[in-house]
């Protein structure tokens, strides 16, 4: 009796039930002039109620990720299990919603119309006023969707995703094509809803953007996972600001010894300093060198970044002649 | 309930849309007119002894109807190119929900086409028994079968580019061998050609009201294949159909 109970706690207790469990997941495509490993071999856990961000640039394989975990795409090799069923148990089951890449509205119908036919299709679904509530365009109800600016057509798509109140949650580069105040208010909205317990995965590729939403980041670059950890980790890897500026006649040397920078290279007149910490680097460099002009700080630079974590070497071929 | 909710849609959105209605309703009935009421006396239009109206009001009836179910496979490939095909497929709806509405519409559109036609003929003194009018409409209906499923098929496997010329020439090709425009011989290449055309069968619904009945065991087993493959083809095109376009 006794061994049997816990046997099945135990049973239980060592299965994450409601989780995303990526493994092996593997994808390539056919491009003219050879072959595109879009994703290759790339392991992920995923516990319930975790927010995490795919961070990766343009042809990372987020959004070929994201395809699998839709049911969109079938892996060439791996498997992705998604609150314990298949991928397209789960989206038949009204478990999972995303908000697509990209994509424009369908035409000829109102917002209300869209978001109420798109409720209707899930077994638990929230009310439309308050789906559109929510994402701060409760105005906009009986608007056709093809009057709609570019941010508000945004608002929409995720309604659309929002409205089949999911357990899992995708979203791929939500905020492109968005302000900064619509960002702002996006993300209150996200945190909204994570605050229910639900499971959210966005892909971006702004380093600020996955910082401050996510729980967790995981770096992608040309397919693989190169980094996975919580946002503060990543950011000291590859959150590294450049300042530009002209400073002639002081060697690099001596920038070097600034506090914050890490690296340092001159071109003509012009210095670049790499810098771990730049609000720090940026105000020893004018205290000590106030002729510096022509000042630019650069955000980090993703690709540069990932190019130094992964290695040249591995570059695919698609990309390679691209 | 979730077929009604997705139907229902598919509805609102193409009586909202007037162009759409105009050209499919429209089209076919203007040229009824300017063809047929010149010849409205013609009693035996090229010795078919079919008279003219008759024969353009089914033929009118066969082709607005049959470029009417390929032309849903332009409002599925523009679906597709926006990515909202997409976004469908990651919802609980299912294919046959969604089949079902994509044909569903198509139908309705081509039975307000048919019956414009018909009271457009009737002005022009066609006229025929009750049953008569049932079972041509009847003939009619299933003969489109084959051409939805040609719909969605296209709509599914051609981009938007080329769904033009895909439609408007799959569309003249069919109702030129089917004898849409003029009689088909009673014997030669084409003729034999027409016997294995579902358009072909569509056409000679026409043939009711000269008296016999004109759909032998062929035509059911044309208008049967032809809605098989094509059908094959529409499901295998769906599913494969899974990439960003």
């Amino acid at each position: 009796m006794l061994a049997d109970k816990s046997g099945s706690v135990e049973t239980i207790s060592s299965t994450p039930a409601e989780g995303i469990r990526i493994a092996g997941l593997t994808k390539s495509f056919k491009v003219s002039g050879g072959v595109v490993r879009a994703v290759r071999s790339i392991d992920v856990t995923i516990p319930p109620g975790q927010t995490l961000a795919l961070l990766g640039p343009n042809g990372a394989g987020k959004s070929t990720t994201i395809d699998m975990m839709l049911g969109l795409s079938t892996p060439d090799a791996g498997s992705v299990s998604v609150l314990g069923r298949t991928p397209q148990e789960a989206v038949d089951a009204g478990l999972v919603s995303a908000m697509l890449q990209a994509g424009a509205l369908i035409r000829d119908v109102t917002v209300r119309e869209l978001i109420g036919m798109v409720a209707a299709l899930y077994p638990r679904p929230m009310a439309v006023g308050d789906v559109l509530e929510l994402v701060g365009i409760a105005d906009l109800g009986q608007r056709r969707t093809q009057k709609l600016s570019g941010g508000q057509t945004q608002r929409v798509r995720l309604a659309v995703a929002l409205v089949a109140d999911p357990q899992l949650l995708i979203l791929d580069e939500p905020t492109v094509a968005m302000d900064v105040e619509g960002r702002h208010g996006f993300w209150a909205a996200m945190r909204a809803f994570a605050a229910r317990g639900r499971t959210i995965i966005f892909a971006t590729h702004y380093l600020e953007e996955a910082d401050d939403n996510a729980d967790r980041i995981v770096l992608m670059a040309h397919g693989s996972i190169v980094a996975d950890g919580a946002p503060t980790e990543i950011k000291a890897r590859v959150g590294r600001r450049t300042i530009r500026a002209t400073l002639p006649d002081v060697a690099p040397e001596r920038l070097q010894e600034l506090p914050g920078v890490a690296a340092v290279t001159r071109h003509g007149e012009t210095v670049s300093l790499v810098c771990d910490d730049s609000d720090v680097a940026i105000r020893a460099l004018l205290a000590a060198y106030p002729l510096a002009h022509h000042i630019e700080i650069a955000g980090a630079d993703l690709e540069q970044a990932f190019l130094e974590l992964t290695g040249d070497e591995d570059i695919p071929v698609g990309e390679a002649v691209a | 309930m979730i077929a009604f909710a997705y139907t229902r849609f598919e509805f609102v959105r193409m009586f909202r849309n007037p162009r759409f209605l105009i050209f499919s309703i429209g089209f076919p009935l203007i040229l009824f007119y300017a063809i047929a009421a010149p010849n409205r006396n013609v009693r035996s239009f090229n010795g078919s002894g079919i008279s003219f109206p008759l024969y353009y009001m089914v033929g009118l009836a066969a082709f607005g109807t049959m470029a009417g179910m390929i032309a849903t496979g332009a409002r599925i490939a523009n679906e597709r190119t926006t990515g909202w095909t997409r976004q469908l497929r990651i919802t609980p709806l299912t294919t046959r929900a969604y089949f079902r509405a994509k044909i569903l519409t198509a139908y309705v559109t081509a039975l307000l086409t048919i019956a414009l036609l018909y009271i457009a003929g009737v002005s022009l003194g066609v006229s025929m028994s009750a049953g008569d009018w049932l079972e041509m409409t009847g003939l009619i209906l299933i003969a489109l079968l084959p051409f939805a499923a040609l719909g969605i098929f296209l709509g599914h496997l051609v981009t938007t580019d080329s769904m033009g010329p895909a439609i408007g020439g799959g569309t003249s090709l069919f109702a030129f061998l089917g004898g849409t425009w003029f009689p088909i011989a009673g014997h030669g290449f084409l003729h034999d050609l027409g016997q294995v055309l579902p358009s072909y069968w569509l056409v000679q619904a026409a043939h009711l009201p000269a008296g016999g009945h004109p759909w032998h065991a062929m035509a059911w087993i044309v208008i049967a294949v032809w809605t098989g493959v094509l059908s094959l083809g529409a499901a295998f095109a769906y599913r494969r159909d899974t990439k960003r376009v």
